[in-house]
């Protein structure tokens, strides 16, 4: 069973690379048209040692970002989800917010607070994820079925406890869903500032100066290792779930 | 001495001169409501829901309030409850004025709101929690436990809510409502969704049930069978706004197996209730014809 688990993936992404190889050999696209897989080994053997500080750049980044999204979602959305009138009040201003393509704000943001570099790629993380934590949490607490809350209330359970107790795991199922959402649009945030910013650090400056160099397949390079990433920080995500929400999936055959 | 508390409804206060309330073995009617008039404010101005509820029930005893749907049924498990305060009118129980919801108050729902994160057990010992109690944790499981075998949950006690049957799990909601040896139990429509043959069963979990535990019952319900199956009283609610139309006394020597359904009292029983509730129904239409030629 895990040995399928792990098989079915694997198969899946040595067709993806062979199809893609094959692609580039048909139509014989030179590097700077596309670059094929077998070209990025080169640049990963040269460039192995950027690869890694940058990708770590690249990594905590987006992680802290993450996390003040996670943190400032889940306030948002408890805010939202237990009054009426502040759901009223903010709905509007988060979905307005939320339609701004980010990729626009970018460079306000960049010179709003030029040179610092680590905070703007934060903050751009941060702005494009915080959105779907915020409006799953507060669907989550708004649709708590009456009478769970009756159950607890009526023995006497303070709003806190009833929190506690029911609100808080009944909504875990809904926080994961969004979280995953978020960890993939995370990347997007940080990739967008290191990109556009100058003097840039993380993979995105390291796309850049691909881009400045004409050196193709370490451009191709590098939206590899950002899917390498972004799926690793996903099945974290997953992980996290199936320890705290577990009980949500449907036990399979 | 039983009949103190209709005198002075807050005489079993100890500050009050009437030692012989203290016991409260002595109390005779541990649910007692007066008078009860509630109106919901809704966006059209109030809606009145309850207009003159009066109900008491003994302590022991299980009554089944029936009534046309939308009468306001469940606003009364919410005053018994102690989750909302009529806007005019008093809820005892014990003598005492509910403002707030009391620990010794059980509850059980069409819906079984099981926590699906829990196990059966975890599920059940809920209110445990909640509840201050000087139980062990050790005495808390047994506690639960019992309930469970009893109401024929045996085996099921580390099994998720998902992997019950819908019976299955109303049962459990059933020990989770009497796992604090609650005074009064308070089921609002349990059985309802439930098919005929795991309700007819349910009924004979509910009797199991009241013989081992010494709660009083307050049953919500649309089946007049289940009302006389179950209950020792029956109380008929007029349509909305709702006050107590018609009170039957179920004969306590009736034998509570399915087979007494087929005998000549529950028909004239049944017959009886269904007349009233047709008359509750009249009731309702003629109110809602009036009041909109008022509206005109």
């Amino acid at each position: 069973m895990s040995m399928r688990k792990l098989l079915v993936p694997l198969i899946a992404l040595l067709v993806f690379l062979l199809l893609w190889e094959a692609l580039v050999w048909f139509n014989d696209w030179p590097n700077y048209k596309m670059a094929s897989p077998s070209d990025l080994l080169p640049a990963y053997q040269r460039y192995w040692g950027l690869f890694l500080t940058m990708g770590w750049q690249t990594l905590w980044r987006t992680v802290v970002g993450l996390l003040l999204a996670v943190v400032v979602g889940v306030l948002l959305g408890m805010v939202m989800g237990f009054s009426r009138t502040m759901r009223d009040a903010l709905y509007p201003l988060l979905v307005g917010f939320n339609a701004v393509p980010k990729a626009t704000v970018v460079p306000i943001v960049a010179l709003l607070f030029v040179g610092a570099h680590d905070f703007n790629t934060i903050l751009i993380a941060f702005m494009i994820s915080f959105f779907p934590i915020a409006v799953s949490v507060s669907i989550g607490l708004s649709t708590l079925e009456p009478e769970y809350r009756d159950i607890l209330r009526s023995l006497g359970a303070s709003r806190f406890t009833i929190f506690r107790k029911i609100a808080l795991p009944k909504t875990l199922p809904e926080f994961f869903g969004a979280l995953k959402v978020a960890v993939t649009l995370a990347f997007i945030g940080t990739n967008l500032m290191e990109i556009v910013s100058p003097h840039g650090r993380g993979l995105g400056a390291l796309f850049d100066s691909g881009k400045t160099n004409s050196d193709y397949p370490l451009m191709f390079a590098v939206l590899i290792a950002l899917a390498f990433l972004g799926i690793v920080l996903y099945y974290v995500v997953v992980a996290l779930e199936n320890i705290f929400a577990g009980w949500a999936e449907r036990a399979q055959d | 001495m039983r009949d103190c508390i209709s005198l002075i409804p807050s005489c079993r206060k100890v500050d009050l001169l009437c030692p012989d309330c203290l016991a409260p073995a002595s109390v005779d009617k541990l649910i007692e409501i007066r008078d009860v008039r509630h109106a919901y404010s809704t966006a059209s101005g109030p809606l009145p829901v309850l207009a003159g509820l009066e109900l008491s029930v003994r302590e022991g005893g299980f009554t089944a309030v029936v009534g046309p749907s939308g009468c306001g049924k469940s606003t009364l498990t919410r005053l018994v409850a102690g989750l909302m305060i009529p806007d005019s009118g008093d809820v005892y129980l014990h003598g005492e004025r509910v403002t707030t919801p009391r620990a010794t108050v059980g509850m059980a729902f069409q819906n079984p709101v099981l926590l699906e994160w829990r196990t059966i057990l975890q599920n059940v010992l809920l209110p445990l929690e909640i509840v201050p109690t000087t139980l062990s944790q050790r005495a808390k499981e047994e506690r639960a436990r019992s309930l469970l075998a009893l109401v024929g949950l045996e085996g099921f006690e580390d099994k998720r809510p998902s992997e019950l049957s819908g019976g299955m799990r109303q049962r459990a909601s059933l020990c989770r409502a009497l796992v604090h040896q609650p005074e009064v139990l308070i089921l609002d429509e349990p059985f309802g969704a439930l098919d005929a043959f795991t309700r007819e069963d349910l009924w004979q979990i509910m009797h199991e049930l009241k013989a081992r535990e010494p709660f009083t019952g307050i049953l919500i319900t649309h089946d007049l069978r289940e009302s006389i199956f179950l209950a020792d009283q029956v109380v008929v609610l007029s349509g909305r706004p709702a006050r107590t139309q018609y009170v039957l006394d179920v004969p306590s020597e009736a034998p509570r197996d399915l087979d007494m359904m087929y005998t000549a009292e529950s028909a004239d029983m049944l017959a009886t209730l269904r007349d009233q509730i047709r008359i509750a129904r009249e009731g309702e239409a003629q109110v809602a014809q009036t009041s909109s030629g008022a509206s005109q």
